[in-house]
Parts: structure tokens; C-alpha cells; sequence
């Protein structure tokens, strides 16, 4: 490349020095604290007169007394010892950790957003009820789907909400089924919501292209089987080209397609579920559409639908009436609440921003530098680390330390530790199953080419560098390999568990 | 429009050069052809960031703003609290807000140890001795708490107490169609719940205090669980954690609940926070991610993400809960709203909702044809009966400026409201609330 500007490299980042950070229970002392409260003119009852005695606490409870100056002190110390997007490149395979655009954070705590009761009536919500059903629009339109419920508040809420409205469909269509179909490479949550749903998980393998082996799942559909549940591109970051004839299979058989849409970022604009024959698609909008992880989530898991499903959608679902107002309705024959409200509103306040400041071209243009950027890595890697499926990839490749475990027994884990060192988070490690020593790397359409660049000059290094150093690795980082045995042996979830 | 790819032009034709590419269609060769894409999507162009955020404000605007210009009176697990500067600024930094979920503790430190500090924060709250990373929202912790105690009993039924959160036992149906667990539903009598005999259950489900706002008797619901032995499941607002005996000390096994009063503003319900905390004994049934505390290879304290084999990544389809994805961010904007309270804030805090609800309660009782629902002792929340439908009382009092309640179904007499006082509720407001209640009952 003419520019060198490694954007994504955090190695820059100051570190003031090596020690722990004590927890709010240590910086506390007795009598400090920094609330303060409203001036109300309320009567000031004392507890005894509002609480009977057998309900009253005897001591308050006990939180941690800081000030605010130290409780600011210590979060933002915290803050430091995390590694996030906005610090530096995060090629998670599978998870999608693109930049989120900071426009979306502003239109997230728009007040006419965030003070607004979930109970209020729709009269008084009349934004809030357009936003979504836009939203259920815009989303049916990306997926090929007819309807949509956007109250499924992560992923794997929205395949258990897939699986449920399977189930109540066969249940109108001939009965009772036992039996869900998923492929050998499938996330974890997919076998964990169907056993959730109520059915039995039968594993199709992969052949040896990495895809779903076609003659194998022929042998397993009978009219037993619910549905099958794909993701595509799957979790090698291969499209599964055989999808039609999978899905007339699986519809000769009365089953239905359920489509997890973790990888959904990389077909935007080029193919839809609706397109490939799926009945059911869940959406992360936190992987396709921008809603930032949070550590761990919040996310939203909306699910579309086929026109035959629209009737069993979890509601109530936000409906334009011919007056020109907004509405909330209980579809026909729904399968009930998902959600204790509408779904996590402000990320899908988020995914609309996003959706919108991007438009179906800028959603095109997402998907296609996310396929080029893993491709372009996936061939600089090429020699340097094992490709167990050396094809054209979609948004993510899977890489393996396999040849080099056995040449120097260097792993995946060394592999990762040591990114880490050269100031890039890990990939995703010992994921998809089915690979030996799995790296699975998905560098994101946000990332520049010199990012890439840096990236895959790191993980050549590492490669090509001493197997003892990388055991010993990450050494700069706020703590080093942790004893993760210990924490399960000797069990401290709680500071008050501390011996 | 705005766009957050970086490449330029000359960039992505190097970029296919080296990969013997000569367009970005090519990209797309394993796509087969009948399953392209034709023309794009039928999604509007892209637009500015101007004009994005002037869409988004103009959608936010057409909503009525709880605040001065609809004073919020409205509750049932959605509460207008104060949300501190200091958990704005501090819970929101971008290194909280844009980390993924800590699979690499090295460099996950911030968000492990933040919530580990929850954790212990939760439990002391709750008076359980185990808490997780967080779940969904209150909804989800029940259905959670049901497959834990079903699954530790081996037994499929559990007694719901009907002051359980409506929209929370509709949610625990819905998943019961999965998993086939069976509940018997038990009346609310003068505010208590009445549990049903003979059924042999898994547990008792009950909400402390109630969804009428009610103080339920949790000595009674554990001599009922003992004498059946079932588990004890109580959902707990962690507002009266202030002020309240903690489910703990009645011999709660599980607690769960909606962490949103600390920290989250109404949000128009989500994302929120699903409390889940029990005993130790059932840790290993524990759902979603719990952290520990163990030492790095220098022998320095570190967290990490422990028991992990309890879940859906490892154990797959034996797993007893999907959950991957949380609402951490929201659980450390917890700990730092909690932190900020302090010992005093917090029993502060749910002292001036008590004092808030005592007075409007007593000014509404005050007026002719307003009657308790019941007569038990309440908390920061209470019901009334009234001589018009709850519907008419809510449309006819945002003309006046309030959000007068939420309208209770018929499972609860037909003309009643919900009627919810934080710690934001000044004398005005509810003395003017008070003469706008009477003037809409006429």
C-alpha cells in the first residue's frame, strides 16, 4: 500500500503502571458517599413509620462509601485495562466487532428517546412505535422476509423465538415434530435454544468442502424433523452454495429453514435469506448493524418472517392504522410476550440510526469490504499458517495452527496471547469445532488496508518467532495469563467470598 | 451519505490486484447467480450525520418526554429515577461501551472487575451468596429461575404468585411451550398471595413487594416451600433493598429482578438489566456468565469468566440456558450508580419513594370514590380501585400533564390503576396530580 497508517495497532496505548486496581469494597470509607437527592417538600416519615417491623431492615444495606471523585477515578482506571474497538483493531471471528459510528450513540440519548415509559400509551409514543415499525420494515426488506418481531433482546432469544414459532406452526400444520437438524459447525447457541425449544438436536456433518454435506442431512429428514437451522455464510465463513437444494429438501420433508443471521453482514445487498428459501431469520444487530457489545450486551435479536409465519409473531407489534397513527396489535395466533416490554429500544434505536445513515448502498458497500478485507488477509496468510479450507471466503476465514503446533508446538492459544503483545485483540480461538488449533479471524469492513497490513505482518512474526516466547505471552498487558483452573477450583464470585 | 468504510478506490483495486480479482462482484462468485441480488436493496440511500440525527430527533419528537412535560407516576418494572452525571459519563466510556464479551481476561480486566464489583454488589443486596454477569430483564431472570428449579427438583410445576409481573408471566408461558414446565397460578388475597396446595411444585415463584406494590409475606412463602420441598424464587425490586428485609434473610434459594431503577433511564423498556442471584449450592445451575477471582502468572490478582462449562458454547445441547449475550454494560452502569448511592444513598433513596408513595396515596384515598385495591402494607408503589376505567383515568390525565399510572387487566378488578412514586416526585407534583385525579374521575 503507498500510505503506512496501522490505525488499528493500540500498542501506543499509556499503561501508568503494573499493579491491581483495588475494588470499590477496598476504596471505601465509612461515612463518605456522593448522592445527593431532589428538593421534593415531601413529609420526611422515619422508616418505622412507613415499614412494619417484621419487613424492616435492622442494618442498612451495605454498598461501599466513595466519593465521587474516587468512584470516577477508579472506573476510569478500570476503563484502562480493557481493550475495545475504538482503541484498536478486534478481529473476532463470528462476533463482528466493526466501529461503531459515534453518530449512533447521539441518537440512542436523544431524551425524546430515553424518558419514555414502555407503558405509555401509544397516543403519546407515536415516534417511538414509527421508529420500530420502520425498523421491522427496513429489517424484512435486508432478510427477503414479510414481518418481523424486534422484541428478542439478543441472538439467542431470537433463535429460541424462531424455534417456538416453528413449534406452534407445526403444531396448526399436522402435529407435533422432535426434531431440529444443525450442522457440525453451528455456534453453541443453536443446540442450547433447541433443546430450550423442546426438540432434539440431530448433527448433519460437513463435508470436505466445509459445507453442509447434502447427501448426510438427506439421510436424516423424515417427518419428524421441525426444521434446520443454517447459517450462511457458516462459521468457516463459507456461503453454503448448495442452500436451494437444502432448502427444497428440507421443505419436501414439511420442515422449516431457520436462517441464524451472525454472519448476516456479509451478504448485505448481495443475497437475502428470503431469496435462499429460509422461513425464519434472527438478526444480531449488534454484529450486522453496529449496536456496540458492551462487554457483553447489550444487543437486539429481531426475527423475520415468512408471510405463512407472520400470524405467530410474538407481539404486541407496533401496526400503522388508516388514520395514519400507530397502534399496538397482538398478531392472530402469536406465541406471546419475548420480552418484558418491546425489546432492548435503544440499541434498535441504534440499528435504525445505522440502517439509515448507511442506506441499501452504503449497506452493499458494508458487506463487500468486510468479504474483501478477510480474503485479502486469508491470502497474506497463505503459507504462513494451515487453511483447512483454502476457498474463496465471505467476511471471515478460518486459519489453524496445526502444522506448527506439531513443527514447534505453537497453539491457537499462543497465537492469540501473543497478538495481544502486538496490540491487536485475538482472533476468535478452538472455534469452529470441527478445526484442529481454529483461528477464526474476521477483520471487519472498518479496518483500513494498513491495518490488514500490520495485522498480518504481526501474525507472521508470531509464526515465524520462538514458541517459548509465545507460552509466555501477552507480558505487556495489564495482567498476564490467568489461572483460570484456580478460579473454578477455588470459587470467589463475590469480594465477600474472599477467604 | 456517511460511511464508515475507509478504503479509497485506488485501495480496493490493489487490494483485488492481489487477490487476482478484477471487480468486487467477484467477491461474491461462491453466491450462485439465481440468488443474487438484482438491482440492490430496496432500502432510501444512505444520509449525512446531520441528517440522520434530523430524522432521529424528529421521531423522538413526536414522543411525549416523561419529565415536566408528562410528569411520571407510572411504574410496574419501569421507574423514573434519577440516572446521576457520574454514570453518563463514567459507565458509558467507550472502552466499556465497545469491548466484547471478556473471552481474553488479559486485556478484559475493566469489564471483568467491573463486574465482579457487581456481583458482589447484587448478591449483598439480595442476600444470596452467587450472582451472575446479568440476564435480559426481570422477564427472562424468571424463566431462568423456573428452569434452575425445575431442573434442580426434577419436578415440572411451580406455583406463580398472580403478583408477579403480568408481562413477565406472559413471557414465562411463552418459553414453557419449550420446555413443558407447568404453572399453577395463585391468587392475590388483600394483596398476598394465596399458595395452592397439593401440587407437589418445583417452586414458588413471588414478587417482593408485588406488582400491586404489596409487602408479600415471605415467611409464609417458605413454610409453604418447606412443607412442599420446593425452592423459594423471589423476584425483588433492589430499590427496597434500602429499606427492606432482603429475600436472603427469609431464605430465599433464588432472587431474581429488574436492575433498571439504578442507573437506566425508562428507555421505553430496553435494554434493562436481569437480576439473577442464589445460594451457592446451586451455582453450577447457575445461568449465563459468572466471574471470579484467581491470580495471572506473576501471581497478581486477576478475574475471569469462570464455571464456563455450564454453558451453551461447551456444553451445547445439554446446556440448561442459551444465553450468550447479556446486558453487561447496563449491569456496570449499575455498579456505578450503586457505587455513587453508597450505604446511606441507597437506604436514602428507597426511603423518599416509601415517604413519596405514602403521601400520594393518602391524597388520592382522600379522594371521594378512590379506594385501596387492598389493604396491605406497600412500598414504593400501590393500587387503587376508581369509579372510571383505568384507560380513562391514563388518556384523560396526559391532557393535564402526567402519566397518571398503568391501567390494571381484569385479573385485577377491572377498574383499577397502578400508581408508582420515586424519589422524583416533588409535594407540587403530586398535590397537583391529586386535584388533576379528582377533577377526571367526575
Amino acid at each position: 500500500m503507498a500510505s503506512r497508517a496501522p490505525g488499528g495497532k493500540a500498542t501506543s496505548a499509556p499503561i501508568m503502571g503494573r499493579d491491581s486496581e483495588p475494588t470499590i469494597f477496598e476504596l471505601s470509607s465509612p461515612g463518605r458517599r456522593a448522592a445527593s437527592f431532589r428538593t421534593t417538600g415531601i413529609p420526611e416519615w422515619s422508616p418505622e413509620e412507613l415499614v412494619s417491623p417484621e419487613h424492616l431492615r435492622d442494618e442498612p444495606a451495605p454498598v461501599a462509601e466513595l466519593s465521587e471523585r474516587d468512584l470516577v477515578a477508579h472506573f476510569t482506571r478500570l476503563s484502562h485495562r480493557q481493550y475495545s474497538v475504538d482503541l484498536g483493531a478486534y478481529p473476532l471471528g463470528s462476533c463482528t466487532m466493526k466501529y461503531n459510528p459515534k453518530l449512533c450513540d447521539d441518537a440512542a440519548a436523544l431524551p425524546g428517546l430515553t424518558d419514555v415509559h414502555p407503558a405509555a400509551p401509544a397516543n403519546l409514543t407515536q415516534g417511538w412505535l414509527e421508529l420500530l415499525a420502520d425498523l421491522e420494515q427496513v429489517l424484512c426488506r435486508i432478510t427477503g422476509m414479510q414481518a418481523a418481531t424486534l422484541q428478542p433482546p439478543a441472538g439467542a432469544a431470537g433463535e429460541l423465538t424462531g424455534l417456538l414459532l416453528m413449534r406452534a406452526w407445526h403444531g396448526d400444520h399436522g402435529g407435533r415434530r422432535h426434531k431440529v437438524v444443525i450442522p457440525d459447525s453451528a455456534h453453541g447457541t443453536n443446540p442450547a435454544s433447541v433443546t430450550l425449544g423442546g426438540y432434539d438436536t440431530v448433527t448433519v456433518p460437513s463435508d470436505d468442502r466445509g459445507l453442509v454435506d447434502v447427501a448426510a442431512l438427506r439421510e436424516r429428514l423424515d417427518d419428524d424433523v421441525a426444521g434446520i437451522m443454517l447459517t450462511n455464510p457458516n462459521t468457516l465463513g463459507l456461503f453454503e452454495e448448495d442452500i436451494a437444494e437444502i432448502a427444497a429438501a428440507v421443505h419436501d420433508v414439511g420442515g422449516l429453514l431457520y436462517y441464524d443471521g451472525a454472519n448476516l453482514n456479509a451478504i448485505l445487498g448481495v443475497t437475502r435469506p428470503g431469496d435462499m428459501g429460509f422461513d425464519i431469520v434472527h438478526m444480531n444487530l449488534h454484529k450486522t448493524f453496529a449496536v456496540p457489545h458492551g462487554g457483553g450486551g447489550p444487543g437486539a435479536g429481531p426475527v423475520a418472517v415468512s408471510e405463512r409465519l407472520a400470524p405467530y409473531l410474538p407481539g404486541p407489534r407496533p401496526v400503522l392504522g388508516d388514520d395514519g397513527t400507530y397502534r399496538w396489535e397482538q398478531p392472530a395466533k402469536s406465541i406471546g410476550r419475548v420480552h418484558s416490554w418491546h425489546g432492548n429500544a435503544l440499541a434498535l434505536a441504534r440499528a435504525h440510526s445505522y440502517i439509515l445513515a448507511n442506506g441499501g448502498d452504503g449497506l452493499r458497500r458494508v458487506a463487500e469490504a468486510a468479504v474483501l478485507n478477510a480474503n485479502w488477509l486469508r491470502t497474506r496468510l497463505r503459507g504462513i499458517y494451515d487453511l483447512p479450507y483454502d476457498r474463496p471466503a465471505m467476511h471471515e476465514f478460518v486459519a489453524s495452527t496445526s502444522t506448527l503446533k506439531k513443527s514447534k508446538d505453537l497453539r491457537a492459544l499462543d497465537v492469540a496471547k501473543r497478538l495481544l503483545e502486538e496490540g491487536f485483540h485475538s482472533p476468535t480461538v478452538y472455534f469452529p469445532l470441527i478445526v484442529d488449533e481454529a483461528l477464526m479471524i474476521e477483520p471487519t469492513e472498518t479496518e483500513s488496508p494498513q491495518t490488514l497490513e500490520a495485522l498480518g505482518d504481526a501474525l507472521e512474526r508470531i509464526a515465524s518467532g520462538d514458541d517459548e516466547e509465545a507460552r509466555q505471552a501477552p507480558r505487556s498487558t495489564p495482567v498476564r495469563r490467568v489461572d483460570e483452573a484456580r478460579a473454578a477450583r477455588q470459587l470467589v464470585p463475590t469480594w465477600d467470598a474472599r477467604e | 451519505m456517511a460511511h464508515y468504510v475507509p478504503h479509497t478506490d485506488a485501495e480496493i483495486a490493489e487490494m483485488l490486484t492481489f487477490l487476482g480479482m478484477s471487480s468486487l462482484d467477484e467477491l461474491f462468485a461462491t453466491v450462485p447467480e439465481a440468488l443474487r441480488l438484482a438491482g440492490g436493496l430496496d432500502v432510501a440511500p444512505g444520509l449525512s450525520e446531520p441528517d440522520t440525527l434530523a430524522v432521529m430527533e424528529g421521531l423522538a419528537d413526536r414522543n411525549r418526554r416523561a419529565g415536566r412535560e408528562l410528569v411520571c407516576f407510572a411504574g410496574g418494572g419501569a421507574y423514573d429515577h434519577e440516572v446521576p452525571a457520574t454514570v453518563r459519563r463514567v459507565a458509558f466510556r467507550s472502552e466499556f461501551v465497545t469491548a466484547y464479551t471478556p473471552y481474553q481476561p488479559e486485556v478484559a480486566q475493566g469489564v471483568l472487575q467491573a463486574l465482579f464489583e457487581y456481583q458482589t454488589l447484587i448478591c449483598r443486596l439480595t442476600g444470596m451468596e452467587v450472582a451472575n454477569a446479568s440476564l435480559y430483564d426481570g422477564a427472562s431472570a424468571c424463566v431462568e429461575a423456573v428452569n434452575l428449579a425445575t431442573a434442580a427438583t426434577g419436578r415440572e410445576k411451580v406455583l406463580v404468585s398472580k403478583g408477579v409481573n403480568p408481562n413477565w408471566r406472559q413471557v414465562m408461558r411463552t418459553y414453557a411451550a419449550g420446555t413443558g414446565h407447568q404453572f399453577v397460578d395463585c391468587d392475590v388475597i388483600d394483596g398476598r398471595t394465596r399458595w395452592a396446595e397439593g401440587e407437589e411444585p418445583a417452586a414458588l415463584l413471588v414478587q417482593y413487594p408485588n406488582y400491586l406494590g404489596c409487602i408479600e409475606d415471605l415467611a409464609a412463602a417458605r413454610r409453604v416451600a418447606d412443607a412442599n420441598g420446593a425452592l423459594l424464587l423471589v423476584a425483588f425490586d433492589p430499590v427496597a433493598a434500602g429499606l427492606l428485609r432482603s429475600p436472603g434473610a427469609f431464605g430465599a434459594d433464588v432472587v431474581v429482578g429488574e436492575g433498571q431503577p439504578f442507573g437506566t433511564p425508562l428507555s421505553f423498556g430496553g435494554p434493562y438489566l436481569g437480576l439473577f442471584a442464589c445460594m451457592r449450592e446451586h451455582v453450577r445451575r447457575l445461568p449465563g456468565r459468572l466471574v471470579g477471582e484467581t491470580v495471572d502468572a506473576d501471581g497478581r490478582r486477576a478475574y475471569v469468566t469462570t464455571l464456563r462449562t455450564r454453558e451453551q458454547d461447551i456444553r451445547r445441547e445439554k446446556a440448561s440456558s442459551n444465553v450468550c449475550t447479556n446486558q453487561t454494560l447496563i449491569a456496570v452502569a449499575c455498579a456505578v450508580q450503586l457505587a455513587w448511592l453508597g450505604t446511606s444513598g441507597l437506604r436514602e433513596l428507597a426511603l423518599r419513594c416509601a415517604r413519596g408513595t405514602r403521601y400520594t396515596r393518602e391524597a388520592l384515598l382522600g379522594i371521594d370514590g378512590v379506594e385501596p385495591l387492598n389493604g396491605a402494607p406497600v412500598f414504593r408503589e400501590f393500587a387503587v380501585a376508581t369509579p372510571v376505567p383505568g384507560e380513562t383515568i391514563v388518556e384523560r390525565m396526559a391532557e393535564d400533564g402526567f402519566l397518571a399510572g398503568i391501567p390494571l387487566g381484569d385479573e385485577y378488578g377491572d377498574r383499577g390503576l397502578l400508581i408508582s412514586v420515586t424519589e422524583r416526585r416533588t409535594r407540587d407534583e403530586v398535590d397537583s396530580f391529586a386535584a388533576a385525579f379528582e377533577k377526571v374521575i367526575r
